[in-house]
């Protein structure tokens, strides 16, 4: 089976993150009063083939914790549908 | 006899001249290693040297981590061999577990090229043998990923066994407790972001970094 994966990798909470301030800082001057909570991160996006759902998610996981994210400073969160 | 360091070449690295020259002009023999080769033999020292290895991509070291050459440095680290890296190549030896924390964007947000004053604050480390607790180095740096983070138990410990080696005198990227320089526990690894290899000539004006440098070739030395 093959999986439409997307992964997205965020700072952990309370790693700072020194992106989403200074976007957040700009705000009020651009008119976007009501917007607060900017955070910054990443988006990777691929396939996976794999005999289930299960299977697939297992394999993400590691994939993620070896190499996508810096699990120090980073989690991620995995959304996955079949292709 | 003479003690040779092993500079890594990464596909994206541009300190690795500026190391060898250091190692050399301060009369230590100097080899470049390449990152595919899964050896360091012959070498008594490595430095991984700064710039982009793998150009930095998914982040700083994360690929870096994999090339066949990182397994034969972690051996020889675990072996007792003195390993420095220096900006990328501290940010390597975080990702590939080698020493602890991360280094994240600078505070601010800014790609910082100037010098800064270090203070030496632990002389028991592979890297800082040579100096004298208190002693203010000037020396350059050249990054925009160096701010140091660690979970509060992994600073605590860092703190309480002397392995914050080199903090900044005034903090450039926001790393915290100032770090800019540790060690591993075994005092055999040392990571820093500032650059001593290019203070090492009055040339450059600043020879602030070579007491470094000396310090490396001389656990080098022993590891002849």
């Amino acid at each position: 089976m093959r999986f439409s994966v997307l992964v997205e990798v965020r700072l952990r909470p309370g790693i700072a993150d020194p992106q989403g301030t200074t976007i957040e800082r700009s705000l009020p001057h651009l008119g976007f009063d009501g917007i607060s909570a900017v955070s910054v991160g990443k988006a990777i996006r691929f396939t996976c083939e794999a005999d289930d759902e299960s299977a697939a998610r297992a394999e993400v996981e590691d994939l993620c914790k070896r190499f996508l994210t810096n699990p120090v400073i980073e989690d991620a969160a995995i959304t996955m549908e079949k292709a | 006899m003479t003690a040779k360091v092993g500079v890594i070449l990464f596909p994206g690295s541009n300190c690795e001249q500026d190391a060898m020259e250091a190692v050399r002009h301060l009369g230590g023999d100097a080899e470049l290693l390449w990152h595919g080769d899964d050896t360091v033999a012959g070498v008594d020292a490595v430095i991984v040297p700064g710039g982009f290895a793998h150009g930095d991509y998914l982040r700083p070291g994360a690929i870096a981590r994999f090339s066949p050459v990182m397994q034969a440095v972690a051996k020889f680290a675990a072996d007792g061999g003195p390993v420095v890296g220096i900006c990328n190549g501290f940010q390597v030896l975080t990702e590939a577990g080698l020493l602890p924390g991360a280094l994240q964007k600078n505070r601010g947000l800014k790609f910082l090229c100037t010098t800064v004053e270090l203070r030496v604050e632990s002389t028991s480390s592979v890297l800082t043998s040579e100096a004298r607790i208190g002693d203010v180095l000037r020396v350059p740096i050249n990054h925009f990923e160096g701010n140091f983070t660690c979970s509060d138990e992994t600073l605590d410990t860092l703190r309480v066994e002397d392995r914050i080696v080199l903090r900044y005198v005034d903090n450039p990227n926001g790393s915290v407790d100032d770090i800019a320089g540790i060690c591993n526990e075994a005092r055999n690894v040392v990571g820093l972001m500032p650059h001593p290899e290019r203070a090492c000539n009055p040339l450059l004006g600043s020879e602030d970094g070579a007491v470094l440098v000396r310090s490396l070739l001389s656990a080098a030395r022993t590891n002849v």
